[in-house]
């Protein structure tokens, strides 16, 4: 089998994934896209240690621990998304703004409260 | 005491009088009036015991060099001589009596203390001047006088008036002080020393190369600051300053510093018939001028600058024609009298409530109310009309004596042109002097009563008969001190030549009988005039702003100032009829009232350019220039936003920027890889 | 594998395995590209188990067949269980939601286009002559990867399990109820307590 159609096919989940992650606004849905590019590399690991022949099977040893941490990820970043829905009552990833620097006299007047009543409506 | 210790302590004694009061006069206020006053009396003290060492015998020169200063070497020289010591006599009385004076006068002001520590300031400078031998160190007290001039012109400074006057004596004197500056370095440059003993011994030796030019650039700054034609404009409107001020700065003694620096250099000057031609001139208009633009002054002070300006122009005259002793004589007389005349007529402002003639005018009873400032105002005004035998007849016989003396082509080195110029210029003031004088005298004291309905409650009360309101006792006092020197000092007409040049000061009987013919033509023309325009005050009410007479002297000055071109329209002259000088000049008060138009030609001349290319310069640098500035701080600025704008907060946009960055990135790398590759 | 051998294998005369990798591929792909589009969360969810379950078919057309055990039990079985979960916490919209993709959308469309057309540019510019030999014994099977496993890589996988752990603590504190650091038992929720546990298992 031509090694170019197993990485041509994991070149193009990435890329999938990577729409996925930047255009998704649910925060969970964000997370499938990892998985798929999570996987998009894992094929690559497991096409190139295939056709390599490692006697170590690094590639499929490396498989594998990926699915591990990649479940790991998973359950963590539920959590993190979990716990950002319970104190925020969302889970969209472009309402979480907080990063942003306010502009201006009136964004700061206006962000100055921001914080209090968040916290009284998570209290 | 040796003379020189006592001259030394002459200046210094003020001076450090000066500095004790601006130091301790906020925290020990009781301590300011004997800090101003003491000092000044010790000084004129002192300078009494000075004259009376030197004793018109020969000058006493002392010098010390306190440390190497170039190639022409700079004393603190000591040059004292009968000239120096009889004015700084006169710098020292003058100086004592309105300290006194002050203190009466200004006697409720906060500023008190400054103003005296700035007046004693001020008598040290021009004691200094007076005594020094040195023209640099003339120099220091010559700038020192200039900026003192200054802060007590604008001593007023919440009046719009106080404060431009204060601006344009400073201004045009420097103008002037430039000038002089350069005079003093080129005759220190032919001469090789700034020691005067040294330059007038240089100069009789014929070694000044360049007469004229040093003699015009010297009389630049004695223009400026003797207020000659055609830098006199500032004497006028100095009259914003308090009166006491008037009467030391511009009258008695800083006007005489010019005149008297002119007497020290006489020789220089003598060196060049141009430059003595010119200052003939120059002090013929001088006198004419200002004796037509005295006659139409409302402002009585202002009356009183303006006859400053021409005296100072009669010394001038005199040294025009190379008397210097007839010069320095009519300096010492004008001083007494005149400094007699500005404090009388500080206590005729408090007692009228006004600085108005015009007002004066329609006010009976003034003479009565201040017995003392009437008669020796009376006999002030006598002797600046030269009227025997007062001193005012003496020391200008003196001048017109010379003047005919050099006219005749008697005197040696004087071009004849001169002594024609000043004597029918002095004869023609000698008229006009009499003139005003008696106007003066006519309209402030001979006021005829009428019911001005805006006159407030005291004066009326004034007019039927209750008790006057009492002036200052310090302030009539001192009146009566320089009553003396006016009556008295053409007696020492006999005794001065031997502490000036020797050459005769008694009066001729020609330009005597001339003179005071004249000036008594003139008066009785006046008088005459006056009969007949009196009649017309009545039917012309003037209105008039009167001060409330409880108020102190100072701030019914203050107020008659700021008031008086809001009633009258103009700062220096009245729309009244019944005003003799108006008949007596004609078609000319218009233009005599405003001094001939000499500010009008500055304004054109100097103001204005100088406004325009202050407009251009301030569009220049808020247009242009600030526009780089601006511009350097808003390009950055911008360019902040708009790099923050970048910075939503969404991360999905942060890691796309990302992404695609690093994608852009790795084509390259493998664009430059095969690139190189192939 | 090297180029003699290759010499003879084109892209116009597919082998069968090449066929069914490609057929399985599209399947795969076109369910991924479903998963990252529909505007049903639970679909995309739903359509994440097809994909992961092509990948997994595509292991097992690579003979690595405990590879694809594997992710057939840990992806499908419980890591989408798992976001099943997650979508059902958050109160995610059953149906069609309008606002399922950001406003960056198109950005994200031209940067993963531009990415994929420069990679299959590479890849293929890289490996289109490479062959994979298929033939001979398996390369992934349990035995083998059994043996490799714990004969090479047994220190790595114990660190895993310590990772593993890490993770579990880590959930479990994130989810906790903020209830002011109060000395009481933690309350664990569902997820957080549900999340390691398939992980547990598994190992």
């Amino acid at each position: 089998m031509h090694l170019a159609y197993p990485a041509v096919l994991a070149v193009l989940l990435f890329c999938t994934g990577l729409y996925g992650v930047l255009a998704r606004r649910n925060a969970i849905l964000v997370l499938m896209s990892v998985e798929l590019m999570l996987n998009a590399v894992n094929l690559n690991l497991v096409a190139f240690d295939v056709w390599l022949r490692d006697t170590l099977h690094a590639g499929q040893a490396l498989t594998l621990f990926t699915i591990a941490i990649a479940a790991a990820e998973i359950g963590i970043g539920l959590a993190i998304v979990l716990l950002v829905y319970r104190n925020r009552g969302s889970s969209d990833i472009d309402r979480l703004r907080d990063l942003a620097e306010k502009t201006g006299e009136a964004d700061a007047a206006d962000g100055t409260p921001q914080p209090d009543t968040k916290a009284e409506a998570t209290a | 005491m040796t003379l020189t210790t006592t001259a030394v302590l002459v200046p210094l004694l003020p001076f450090l009088g000066a500095v004790a009061g601006l130091l301790l006069g906020r925290r020990m206020p009781g301590f300011v009036r004997p800090l101003a006053v003491l000092p000044t009396l010790a000084a004129a003290a002192l300078t009494v015991t000075v004259a009376v060492g030197q004793g018109g015998g020969p000058a006493t020169d002392v010098a010390t060099r306190l440390t190497p200063t170039g190639s022409i070497p700079i004393d603190l020289a000591l040059h004292i001589d009968g000239f120096a010591a009889l004015i700084a006599v006169l710098v020292g009385v003058v100086a004592s009596c309105v300290q006194i004076y002050s203190t009466g006068y200004l006697r409720d002001d906060p500023r008190y203390p400054s103003y005296a520590a700035l007046v004693s300031l001020f008598t040290a400078a021009m004691l200094l001047v007076v005594y020094t031998g040195d023209l640099m160190v003339l120099l220091v007290g010559w700038e020192v006088m200039g900026i003192c001039s200054y802060f007590l012109v604008g001593h007023y400074w919440e009046t719009e008036t106080a404060r431009a006057a204060s601006l344009k004596a400073f201004l045009v004197t420097k103008l002037g002080d430039v000038p002089f500056l350069f005079g003093i370095f080129a005759l220190a440059a032919d001469t090789g020393t700034f020691r005067i003993t040294g330059i007038l011994g240089s100069v009789a030796n014929g070694g000044l190369d360049h007469p004229t030019l040093i003699a015009l650039l010297l009389l630049a700054g004695v223009a400026g600051k003797s207020a000659q034609f055609p830098l006199h404009t500032w004497l006028p409107d100095a009259m914003a300053g308090p009166t006491p001020v008037s009467a030391l700065i511009h009258a008695a003694t800083m006007v005489a510093a010019g005149i008297y620096v002119v007497a020290r250099l006489l020789p220089v000057f003598a060196a060049s018939a141009a430059a003595l031609i010119v200052m003939a001139v120059m002090a013929a208009i001088t006198m004419v001028g200002s004796g037509l633009a005295a006659l139409a002054q409302d402002d009585i002070k202002r009356v009183l600058a303006y006859s400053t300006v021409g005296q100072l122009g009669y010394m001038l005259g005199a040294l025009a024609v190379g008397d210097r002793g007839a010069a320095v004589f009519h300096l010492i007389s004008h001083g007494a009298f005149k400094a007699l005349l500005f404090l009388g007529a500080g206590v005729i402002i408090h007692a009228a409530g006004t600085n108005s003639l015009a007002a004066m005018s329609r006010m009976s009873g003034l003479a009565r109310r201040i017995p003392d400032a009437y008669w020796t105002v009376t006999v002030a005004l006598l002797a600046l009309a030269a009227i025997p035998p007062f001193a005012g007849f003496f020391s200008k016989e003196a001048v017109l004596g010379a003047a005919e003396h050099a006219a005749g082509g008697a005197a040696h080195g004087i071009p004849g042109a001169a002594g024609w110029t000043v004597l029918i210029s002095g004869l023609l003031t000698a008229l006009l002097t009499a003139a005003y004088a008696a106007r003066l005298w006519l309209l402030a004291f001979k006021g005829k009563g009428i019911e001005a309905p805006d006159l407030p409650q005291a004066l009326n009360s004034v007019r039927a008969g209750e008790t006057p309101i009492p002036q200052p006792v310090v302030m009539n006092a001192v009146l009566w001190v320089l009553f003396l020197p006016t009556v008295a000092l053409g007696l020492a007409a006999p005794l001065l030549p031997g502490w000036f040049d020797g050459r005769s000061l008694a009066p001729t009987l020609t330009t005597s009988v001339l003179g005071t013919g004249i000036a008594l033509v003139g008066g009785l023309v006046t008088y005459a005039t006056w009969r007949h325009t009196t009649a017309l005050a009545a039917r012309t009410p003037i209105g008039a702003v009167v001060v409330d007479p409880d108020a102190s002297p100072a701030v019914a000055e203050e107020t008659a100032m700021a008031t008086h071109a809001p009633v009258y329209g103009d700062v220096a002259g009245a729309a009244d009829p019944a005003d003799p000088g108006r008949l007596l000049l004609g078609p000319l008060h218009r233009h005599a009232a405003v001094g001939f138009h000499v500010d009008a030609v500055y304004s054109a001349l100097f103001v204005r350019p100088v406004r325009a290319a202050a407009t251009l310069v301030r569009f220049l640098d808020r247009e242009v220039v600030d526009t780089y500035v601006r511009g350097a701080g808003a390009a950055p600025r911008w360019l902040g936003a708009a790099v923050r704008r970048a910075q939503t907060g969404n991360v999905q946009t942060y890691l796309g920027a990302l992404l695609a960055g690093s994608l852009v990135l790795a084509i390259a790398a493998v664009l430059v890889a095969t690139g190189t590759g192939a | 594998m090297t180029l003699a051998a290759t010499a003879g294998h084109g892209f116009l005369s597919p082998t069968g395995v090449e066929i069914a990798f490609v057929l399985v591929g599209i399947a795969t792909l076109g369910a991924a590209v479903i998963t990252v589009t529909t505007r049903q969360l639970v679909h995309a969810a739903l359509w994440l188990v097809v994909t992961l379950g092509g990948v997994a078919v595509a292991y097992l057309l690579l003979t690595a067949e405990f590879i694809a055990w594997v992710q057939v039990l840990i992806y499908v079985g419980s890591v989408v269980v798992l976001l099943l979960f997650g979508l059902m916490l958050t109160k995610a919209p059953i149906g069609r939601s309008p606002d399922a993709d950001s406003g960056n959308r198109w950005a994200a469309l031209a940067v993963a286009l531009a990415s994929a057309a420069s990679l299959v540019w590479v890849v293929v510019d890289a490996f289109r002559a490479t062959w994979i030999n298929l033939d001979g014994p398996a390369q992934g099977s349990t035995e083998v990867s059994g043996r490799s496993l714990f004969q090479y890589w047994v220190l790595p996988f114990e660190a895993l399990s310590v990772l593993l752990l890490a993770a579990l603590v880590g959930a479990i504190v994130l989810s906790r109820k903020a209830d002011g650091g109060k000395a009481s038992v933690a309350a664990l929720d569902n997820s957080a307590s549900r999340a390691p546990a398939p992980r547990e298992e598994q190992r």
